[in-house]
């Protein structure tokens, strides 16, 4: 370490706070986000089975937060046999 | 009214285990009757801590699979005599626990003891939410450093919603018991300061514990610091957490600096520039 770090030695404590504020600010939205895909993923699976026969993995649910728009996308695949005689 | 308490960190080595054996000890020496439970299955410590490592004959996964009755599987502590230890399985894994035979056990100790102190593994996979599933309340450990504060924050989000307590729609008391601060460290700005991480995390304060060779020379002899070092900073932040949880409203004082050689001989500019 040179006379003059020593000196000048940084405050990397205000540093470590600042980084964990912006992560943990970003963190929390997105584990309370994944817990509101997988109750929207859950309900919106057994409306569809009790009318329709459908495969757990065909149904995607995807929530993404935007500062202006968020967008809730839900992809269902159906099975041809599923609207037959309907 | 017995209480389940977890101690719980998500990260590992921030002093759980040291933290579960003398809270639960300072309890105890306040004429509580507790027990503290390793839920550490595996990777068992809590016995080495508290100097019972030679005791052990059955364990939690035994109880709980119904091989051993709870008070054959207990080992009472040979300074406190209100003090049990409930050790884990060094041989099994993980998933020897199931979360009834745990619900089943909690259920027992309560009507046994006053405190139960559930030691909790590192992570954030069934251990660790078994040790956290029955809480009334918890002890959250963190260490003055950026990975630990983050494995908290992701802990207490999962005290509020992996919990009985939590989906009952009840309250989880959490305090923060701070480890290995350093003040003189985080008066010189190497180190984020008490309030930093309160305002991080956000919830209250149980006590702060320095860095202090006590803790080591301490667990070397397998004895709790409240035990072995009453009157250390260490042993007295430790006995002072557990009176807060005893419901006395004693401040938490912050660890004064150790003067370094340097700050005292230029004093407070030259160190903090």
């Amino acid at each position: 370490m040179s006379f003059l770090n020593f000196f000048t030695r940084s405050r990397s404590a205000p540093v470590a706070r600042d980084r964990l504020q912006l992560l943990l600010a970003h963190e929390r939205v997105q584990a309370g986000q994944s817990d509101l895909a997988a109750i929207l993923h859950k309900e919106i699976l057994a409306v569809i089975a009790k009318h329709i026969p459908i495969d757990q993995d065909k149904v995607i649910v995807k929530l993404d937060r935007g500062a202006q728009v968020s967008t809730l996308e839900i992809d269902i695949e159906m099975p041809d046999e599923a609207l037959v005689g309907r | 009214m017995s209480k389940v308490m977890v101690v719980t960190s998500g990260k590992g080595g921030v002093g759980k285990t040291t933290s579960s054996a003398s809270l639960g000890a300072a309890l105890a020496q306040a004429g509580q009757n507790v027990v503290v439970v390793d839920f550490d299955v595996g990777l068992r410590n809590l016995d080495l801590v508290m100097g019972a490592e030679r005791r052990v004959v059955f364990d939690l996964v035994n109880v709980v699979q119904g091989d051993a009755k709870l008070p054959q599987a207990l080992i009472r502590d040979k300074r406190v005599e209100t003090l049990y230890l409930l050790p884990a399985s060094q041989t099994r894994d993980k998933d020897a626990l199931t979360e009834e035979g745990v619900g089943r056990v909690i259920g027992e100790l309560r009507e046994r003891f006053d405190w139960i102190v559930c030691d909790s593994p590192a992570g954030i996979e069934k251990g660790a939410l078994l040790a956290m599933r029955f809480a009334d309340l918890a002890v959250v450990v963190t260490n003055p450093e950026v990975s630990s504060v983050r494995d908290s924050d992701r802990i207490i989000g999962m005290l509020d919603s992996k919990t009985q307590r939590a989906e009952d729609g009840g309250r989880l008391e959490k305090h923060l018991l701070l480890t290995r601060y350093d003040a003189a460290r985080a008066a010189r700005g190497e180190m984020m300061k008490v309030d930093d991480i309160l305002e991080i995390l956000a919830i209250p304060l149980l006590g702060i514990v320095s860095e202090s060779p006590d803790v080591l020379s301490a667990s070397n002899v397998g004895s709790p610091v409240t035990l072995h070092n009453p009157t250390s900073a260490a042993g007295r932040a430790y006995i002072d957490a557990a009176r807060r949880l005893l419901g006395e409203n004693i401040v938490v004082d912050t660890p004064p600096e150790r003067q370094s050689l340097m700050r005292r001989l230029f004093g407070r500019k030259a160190a903090v520039a």
